[in-house]
């Protein structure tokens, strides 16, 4: 379905699609943004969305009792079990359905939003089976690498050489000593998703994604840089800069996997050393005072550079090749 | 027209669930719960029911997959035991505090470790503080009518509170009785229709569920749920004297065996009151006067009725399958505590029996009987049966 330009204008002009202002998230944190460019583009399509939010800055900062800055259906749960929410709900949606409870033209978007700490470590499992079960359900992860709402300590998607207050850098150990967890490819190897990695430095590229989430007959899986501008130490005015940045050093490679084929949607010809992405924010500070700083630096840049390479490939031996023909399901 | 089947209980809370047709079904399995969701998803397979299952990855995801559907307007069920119901638990509470009626089935067994697969209370009384209603079972038959029950009481505009049915692992879950059951249109007539309340579906009214209280609101929502608790007696009895009239069985707060004239009151949970109550026959054979009181509910603690019931007896056995490592043991607490203000106060005794499934016998019911005849209760000696020492 195209988008609904006049509409989106609309919304945009509004601000307030799904999610109003007035909410106590900091000054230029990135994931309202996520929030707004998701509800806004499934609106724009005609969806009416219903949202789960796992337990985080996002959820704590939204709906502190007794205001709330969602004006559409909202459940908070808990921390780790947002999958397996919606999944409640969006069943309970084609229960209703097949009652006649529930007009059956009516369309539901069911989002579940989640940031890395209940997303990549607390909540896989949850998410994993809700997955597994075909829900029709797109999950995005605000990811800021690291558990921020509860003050900056490391979480599986934090990335090597940071500086965390769990995973410090000290004098003998350099920060996070582990690379992120590739959370993408770990939701793709679910065969019967359409996973996507998004950056507020293109949203165009963000809204058809969502788009084709909205289109795609089961669950997605988004991954959204998310700067967190408190603790990656960076300007609040520097969420979408850092997020370019992370696109154009292939930090962040924007691509998709739908089914199992691979697509980069944007294909950087020159990217920059990773090493600028490092310097432009605070919590790689410590480390770039580090002797072994250059050597860490390297080590990231080698992985970098091998999983963009590594995904061009795929693209290449994925083309027109679904490891799965489309996900059906039967009534019961 | 009744139908008597030769059933386990199991099938039975099954049976009254194929009856109710919920919306959603979200369960995993762990013995011995097992069987009521394997027998339930035949009846998704043949299409007996339309219910939309669920088959999560953990009890987790089944509570926190129930409690999405709940908000959402429907009719959810579970079912689990043991370590499954220890794994909800975070969301056990979450459930009762967003005031959703969910029912749930809990085939009694005991908590690891060491592992064990049988029959004890420890599962359901780590949850007696979590704002559920908990409903016990004696047999088949009452782990059916209670489950038909459920929605009835859970779902009250009074009360909108999770419901736990409690009917022992094994012991009742695998045994096989004769049940009596009711018709299909009778049930569902006996049911109703759900009065959604705030369902989150309503997307032209849109709700928020599950927001952050800080110390200026969390306290006035914990008092709400315990004053919605305190409601639970009243819409109980007029559940259960509604259910009579469809029946013929009529349920109340505590199950009177014998009592009017007892000198000697035992009181125990579940499936050991049906050994009790053989044991009473043969104790008032020999002309002792002795009775059961058996909780049908234990949360909300129906303290008034405890007071009424035990005012001026001789003695009082509390039979406990669950310790509280430490402390009394949580039906001993519960009934001791209520004695502290009645007129005239029985000796009372605590017996701890059964757990991981170890037998308790007429002649263990009869050795705790014969210390209160004797005078020997001591009310801060806790005493086990069965066990080896």
């Amino acid at each position: 379905m195209p988008l609904n330009a006049i509409e989106l204008a609309k919304l945009f002009h509004d601000k307030n699609p799904g999610i109003t202002s007035g909410h106590r998230l900091c000054p230029g944190c990135a994931a309202p943004t996520i929030v707004k460019l998701a509800l806004m583009t499934a609106i724009a399509n005609g969806y009416e969305p219903v949202v789960g939010l796992a337990t985080g800055c996002l959820e704590v900062s939204t709906t502190i009792f007794p205001y709330t800055a969602w004006n559409v259906p909202y459940i908070h749960n808990a921390f780790e079990n947002v999958s397996a929410t919606i999944s409640g709900v969006e069943t309970a949606f084609r229960a209703a359905k097949k009652r006649g409870e529930i007009p059956a033209d009516k369309k539901l978007a069911f989002f579940a939003f989640g940031g890395d700490g209940g997303t990549y470590d607390i909540g896989v499992q949850s998410l994993s089976g809700a997955v597994e079960r075909g829900h029709k359900f797109i999950y995005i992860v605000y990811d800021n690498e690291g558990y921020m709402n509860t003050g900056n300590q490391r979480s599986g998607s934090t990335p090597l050489g940071s500086d965390t207050t769990t995973a410090p850098v000290g004098k003998k150990v350099p920060g996070k000593v582990q690379l992120k967890k590739n959370i993408a490819e770990i939701m793709a190897a679910h065969e019967n998703i359409y996973v996507a990695t998004v950056a507020l430095a293109d949203t165009t590229d963000f809204m058809k994604k969502i788009e084709k989430a909205l289109e795609f007959d089961g669950p997605s899986f988004i991954v959204a840089h998310s700067a967190c501008v408190r603790f990656w130490r960076v300007g609040d005015d520097q969420a979408v800069e850092t997020s370019k940045l992370a696109v154009d050093t292939l930090y962040w490679p924007l691509y998709e996997v739908e089914r199992g084929v691979y697509k980069v949607t944007k294909k950087i010809k020159d990217p920059k050393p990773v090493a600028d992405y490092i310097k432009s924010q605070g919590r790689f500070k410590p480390l770039l005072s580090r002797p072994d700083a250059e050597e860490i630096i390297d080590d990231l840049q080698q992985y970098v550079t091998a999983r963009y390479e590594r995904l061009l490939a795929l693209e290449e031996m994925t083309k027109d090749n679904p490891i799965r023909g489309p996900w059906t399901k039967k009534d019961a | 027209m009744p139908l008597k089947q030769a059933i386990t209980g199991a099938e039975a809370v099954a049976y009254a669930m194929k009856q109710i047709n919920p919306d959603v079904v979200a369960a995993y399995p762990i013995t011995p719960q097992t069987p009521v969701v394997e027998y339930f998803a035949k009846y998704v397979a043949d299409g007996v029911v339309d219910t939309e299952m669920i088959p999560v990855e953990s009890e987790h995801s089944a509570m926190s997959a129930v409690v999405g559907a709940a908000a959402s307007g429907a009719r959810a069920f579970t079912a689990t035991a043991s370590a499954g119901l220890a794994l909800m638990h975070e969301i056990v509470f979450i459930a009762a505090s967003l005031r959703l009626p969910i029912v749930m089935a809990v085939a009694n067994r005991a908590l690891s470790g060491p592992l064990n697969i049988h029959c004890d209370h420890s599962d359901a009384m780590a949850e007696r503080d979590s704002g559920w209603i908990q409903l016990w079972a004696e047999n088949a038959q009452e782990a059916y009518d209670f489950t038909v029950m459920a929605y009835k009481i859970a779902e009250h505009k009074d009360v909108r509170l999770p419901v736990m049915v409690n009917f022992d692992g094994f012991i009742i879950s695998h045994g096989v009785e004769v049940v009596e059951t009711l018709d299909d249109e009778l049930v569902k007539d006996f049911i109703g229709k759900q009065i959604k309340m705030y369902p989150l579906l309503d997307t032209s009214n849109p709700v928020t569920y599950g927001s952050i209280d800080m110390y200026d609101y969390y306290f006035e929502h914990k008092r709400q749920q315990v004053e919605a608790m305190k409601y639970v007696p009243k819409v109980f009895k007029e559940v259960a004297e509604e259910f009579a009239k469809i029946s013929g069985r009529k349920y109340d707060l505590i199950d009177e065996y014998m009592l009017d004239d007892a000198e000697y009151i035992m009181i125990a949970l579940g499936s050991t009151a049906g050994t009790i109550k053989h044991t009473i026959n043969e104790l008032r054979k020999e002309g002792k006067k002795v009775g059961l009181l058996k909780p049908w509910i234990f949360r909300p603690f129906p303290k008034v009725e405890y007071q009424r019931l035990l005012n001026g007896r001789k003695a009082v056995v509390v039979l406990d399958r669950s310790a509280s490592f430490g402390a009394e043991a949580p039906l001993y607490q519960s009934v001791k505590s209520a004695l502290y203000e009645i007129a005239v106060k029985p000796q009372i005794g605590s017996y701890v029996y059964g757990l991981g499934g170890r037998d308790i016998t007429p002649t263990h019911i009869q050795q705790a009987f014969e210390d209160a005849f004797k005078g020997d209760l001591i009310v801060d000696e806790e005493r086990y049966l069965g066990l080896r020492e």
